[in-house]
């Protein structure tokens, strides 16, 4: 036991072995920072909410994020954002099996999804523009920018994320005993995704006025 | 490196520096000196360097409260231009809550968990590392805003917009606020993560929760309240951060935005945060109490449960800070009656620490004195607090020297008194020499009479109606005596401290003719007073298996017969000899020192030169990878190991002794 205790520094603390709870070290350290990330995004989301229709009060500052949605476009790169999580599962049990060949291909399909879904804000974003609608156009669009924009950054950090895996999987690093990175990644890119799910919901779901 | 198989080949570290390519960022090996201390992963030392830094913003800040009450001291005063004069108080504030209270508490925090749950470090040694070196460059970026911001910020220390958009505030003043207070925030999430992972997941065998000390369980709480709290402020520092830098549209009326978002956001965060200053204080009270009356603490669990029920009812009456900005009736009335619910745990505790005096045999030792002066003045600020969830009284005090007396009471009366008596407390523990009583008794009566000079008057001021945050006023209204009386009182507290900087000179002077202290001076409780004094840097020789509350008195009491309380072991007999061998440690890493340096850098950029923000993004991730590849666990290193090479006793050991002594020196 008293070796176990010993062990558990930074990331080599295997499995959960030796703690008292019988969760990991890291994946602790995750679920905890998760619990931190949801007053985060319950922060903009509520800023988000309070603003949603506020209009500036100039003749050209009127125009609000709502009033230009794709919302069919959006519809379709939220779907491919949540079928990352599944591909995720995928990455993951491909490991668990030791197929670390699977295990890349996963990986890289979860980043290619999370990196469409850049793309389509990307996109976004640039069409919004065009119309006019930037982060300084009025109090709506400022706090639609920055929700999205926070989210955003969420997923782009995810992909590098999935990537280093990536990179150690080609180094074999990678084998079925460090399931655990992988699973701890894993939470964080299904913690992205349902909070995706929230904002969807809120911006372009719920009707406004 | 694994647990040592042979004994180390490398005590001073030249070989492998020779070998390494890195020059001055090299890992070291062994105490030399201040690289020792810059490339620390020890729990023990991050929480000494806390402490210096945190006394030395305490005096920072308490410079600010010096020039405040010299302006104040008299009529029409002319010592600071009103604008300079809103700059200091509101860096005086600041600087307290952020620089100082918190990270002394950090402190206490750092050295004392893993000794009360019986682990070696914390779950992750060197992400603590982080937190200390990000938030001490969040401490400095902040207060360079004097030397380069053109001034430190002007809006209070809660910021209200609109006064801290960019029309009512033009220098850089709060921009260098939203960004350091972010950087700060960064390094008390990471450490608020890294403390909750490390009690529940390092607790020594037979640790349950319900065993824990009671300093260890309200940190606990503490950190939860961080965790959840500081998110909140870090979306509104987003948002004033991007108003003011790039022109957003969140807080300008003008435009449509919301001056009221702040404040919900702010106090969503600043209640929480009234605990996070107090709870640490009552954690440390809760341990010196029931040390110098001799028994166990009154009722352990309602103390464990009303310190999370103030955990919990911390988040919903943050709107008492905002009966008068016109959120409505209905939700007045509601957080005036959820304030009201708060002071019922918060009672329970002080009745709790009064039942653990009564019949007790009370040695009134410094820190005791301390402990019972945090309880009677946090008691004073709780009533005036009572009076303010009233929102009809709160309308008449609100932005008077009431509330400035009330705040002082509960965060200076309860915090920092408490903090203050846990410096004395553990000091022996933590640099293996003892405070001279004496001195230590004419510094608490300093600070204590002292206090109430100060902020007594306050209560009287603001019930005749003097605002807060007014740089001067007229004579005729009554206000000079009290004023006066004040100023008075807070040279005093000043004079209280000086006599307590003097006390750790002179009794280091003294320490070499008195007897070392031993591992557990004060006959305490919890298993930190197990351990030599100071702390070998394994903690425990070997891990210990915990059977009850106040494991440690346990090992040093049983009971006769009669059911009366008899010494079964001595100190010596009880407690651990600092002789382990083949202790696995994580090695020392410069890396987070690096990566924290860069945050700044960022700061300045998104300020001054977005190519600063290039330069400081790059030192971040070329550390951050650097990190990353670095092992844990250094293969070749010995910085450990000199317990292993025949050293028994830590003192022994040249270099250890210097770390620590140096610690002391720059200590306070
Ligand atoms: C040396 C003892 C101290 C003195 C003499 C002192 C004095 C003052 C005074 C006179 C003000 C009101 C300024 C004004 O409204 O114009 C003030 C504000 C404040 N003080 Fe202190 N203080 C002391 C210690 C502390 C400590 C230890 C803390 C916190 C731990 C603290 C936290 C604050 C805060 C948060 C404010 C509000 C600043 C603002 O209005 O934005 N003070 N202090
Ligand atoms: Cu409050």
């Amino acid at each position: 036991m008293a070796t176990a205790t010993l062990e558990s520094h930074d990331t080599h603390d295997d499995h959960g072995h030796g703690t008292s709870t019988g969760i990991s070290n890291t994946k602790l350290a995750m679920w905890t920072f998760l619990g931190s990330e949801c007053l985060l995004f319950g922060g903009l989301i509520s800023t988000y909410l309070l603003y949603k229709t506020r209009r500036g009060p100039g003749p050209d500052n009127t125009t609000i994020p709502t009033d230009i949605f794709d919302i069919p476009f959006t519809s379709v790169s939220s779907f491919v954002l949540l079928m990352s999580s599944l591909t995720m599962v995928l990455a993951l049990s491909a490991l668990t099996r030791g197929d670390n060949r699977a295990t890349r291909a996963w990986l890289l399909t979860t980043a290619m999804l999370g990196g469409v879904f850049i793309g389509g804000q990307v996109y976004e974003f640039t069409a919004f523009l065009r119309e006019g609608v930037g982060f300084t156009h009025n109090p709506a669009s400022s706090a639609f920018y920055t929700l999205t924009g926070f989210h955003g950054v969420h997923v782009s950090l995810g992909i590098v994320m999935l990537m280093s895996l990536v990179v150690a999987s080609k180094q074999g690093k990678l084998t079925p005993k460090n399931t655990e990175t992988v699973e701890v990644v894993g939470l964080y890119w299904h913690f992205v995704d349902v909070v995706w799910i929230f904002i969807f919901t809120v911006i372009y779901l719920i009707p406004t006025e | 490196m694994a647990i040592t198989e042979e004994p180390l080949a490398l005590t001073t570290g030249e070989t492998a520096a020779a070998a390494r390519p890195l020059g001055a960022l090299t890992r070291p090996q062994g105490g030399n000196g201040w690289r020792d201390w810059l490339s620390t992963v020890d729990h023990k030392k991050i929480g000494i360097m806390y402490g210096v830094a945190a006394m030395f913003f305490f005096v920072v800040g308490g410079i600010e409260a010096l020039l405040i009450r010299i302006q104040l001291a008299a009529p029409e005063g002319q010592f600071l231009s009103a604008e300079v004069y809103n700059q200091v108080f509101t860096m005086h504030g600041v600087t307290m809550v952020f620089l100082f209270v918190m990270p002394l508490a950090a402190a206490f925090a750092n050295y004392l968990i893993p000794l009360q749950i019986g682990a070696r470090d914390v779950a992750f040694p060197r992400l603590n590392a982080l937190s200390f070196w990000i938030w001490l460059s969040g401490a400095i970026f902040l207060n360079t805003s004097w030397f380069v911001g053109g001034g430190g910020a002007d809006c209070g220390w809660f910021c209200y917009s609109p006064n801290s958009g960019v029309a009512f505030s033009p220098s850089n003043g709060v921009d260098f606020y939203a960004l350091g207070l972010q950087i700060a925030g960064i390094a008390s999430l990471i450490g608020a993560i890294n403390l909750i992972v490390t009690v529940l997941n390092m607790r020594a065998p037979g640790m349950s929760l319900f065993r824990m000390p009671m300093f260890t369980w309200l940190m606990l709480v503490t950190q939860f309240l961080l965790l959840f709290a500081l998110p909140v402020i870090t979306v509104a520092l987003f948002l004033l951060m991007f108003d003011r830098l790039f022109d957003a549209q969140f807080f300008n009326p003008e435009t449509g935005g919301d001056p009221l978002l702040w404040q919900h956001l702010f106090w969503i965060f600043g209640h929480p945060e009234v605990y996070i200053i107090i709870l640490p204080s009552f954690g440390i009270i809760s341990e010196i109490i029931p040390t110098f009356s001799r028994k166990p603490i009154f009722g352990y669990s309602f103390m464990v449960f009303s310190g999370i029920a103030i955990g919990f009812m911390g988040w919903g009456v943050w709107a008492h800070h905002m009966f008068v900005s016109g959120i409505g009736p209905f939700s007045v009335a509601a957080f005036s009656l959820s304030t009201m619910f708060i002071a019922v745990p918060t009672g329970v505790k002080i009745l709790n620490w009064l039942a653990t005096m009564w019949g007790g045999k009370i040695r009134l030792t410094t820190a005791m004195l301390y402990s019972v002066g945090a309880v009677a003045m946090f008691t004073i600020g709780g009533v005036s607090g009572v009076t303010h969830a009233l929102a009809p009284a709160d309308t008449q005090q609100t932005d008077t020297y009431y509330i400035v007396a009330h705040f002082h009471y509960v965060i200076f009366g309860g915090g920092v008194l408490g903090l203050l008596g846990g410096l004395y407390f553990w000091f022996p523990k933590i640099f293996g020499f003892m405070l001279n009583e004496t001195i230590g008794k004419v510094n608490f009566w300093l600070i204590l009479i002292g206090f109430n000079l100060t902020f007594g008057p306050m209560h009287v001021l603001g019930l005749q109606g003097m605002s807060r945050r007014i740089d001067t006023y007229s004579p005729g209204f009554g206000f000079e005596l009290w004023n006066l009386v004040a100023t008075i009182g807070s040279f005093t507290i000043a004079a209280g401290m000086l006599v307590l900087f003097f006390n750790i000179w002179k009794s280091k002077r003294d320490a070499a003719d008195l007897p070392a202290p031993g591992p557990d001076p004060w006959d305490a409780r919890s298993l930190e007073w197990s351990v030599p004094s100071p702390t070998p840097e394994h903690n425990f020789d070997t891990v210990p298996v915990v059977e009850g509350v106040d494991e440690w008195w346990h090992r040093k009491y049983g009971y006769d017969e009669d059911k009366r309380v008899v010494r079964i072991a001595t100190i010596e007999e009880a407690a651990q000899d600092g002789s382990a061998t083949g202790v696995h440690l994580p090695a020392p890493s410069f890396w987070p020192l690096v990566l924290a340096a860069g945050l700044p850098l960022i700061g300045y950029g998104l300020i001054f030169n977005l190519w600063l923000c290039v330069i400081g993004g790059a030192l971040t991730g070329i550390a951050m990878y650097s990190w990353a590849l670095e092992p844990v666990d250094d293969p070749d290193a010995g910085h450990d190991d000199h317990h292993d090479d025949g050293h028994d006793d830590p003192d022994d050991d040249p270099e250890h002794a210097t770390a620590v002594t140096a610690g002391a020196e720059g200590g306070e």
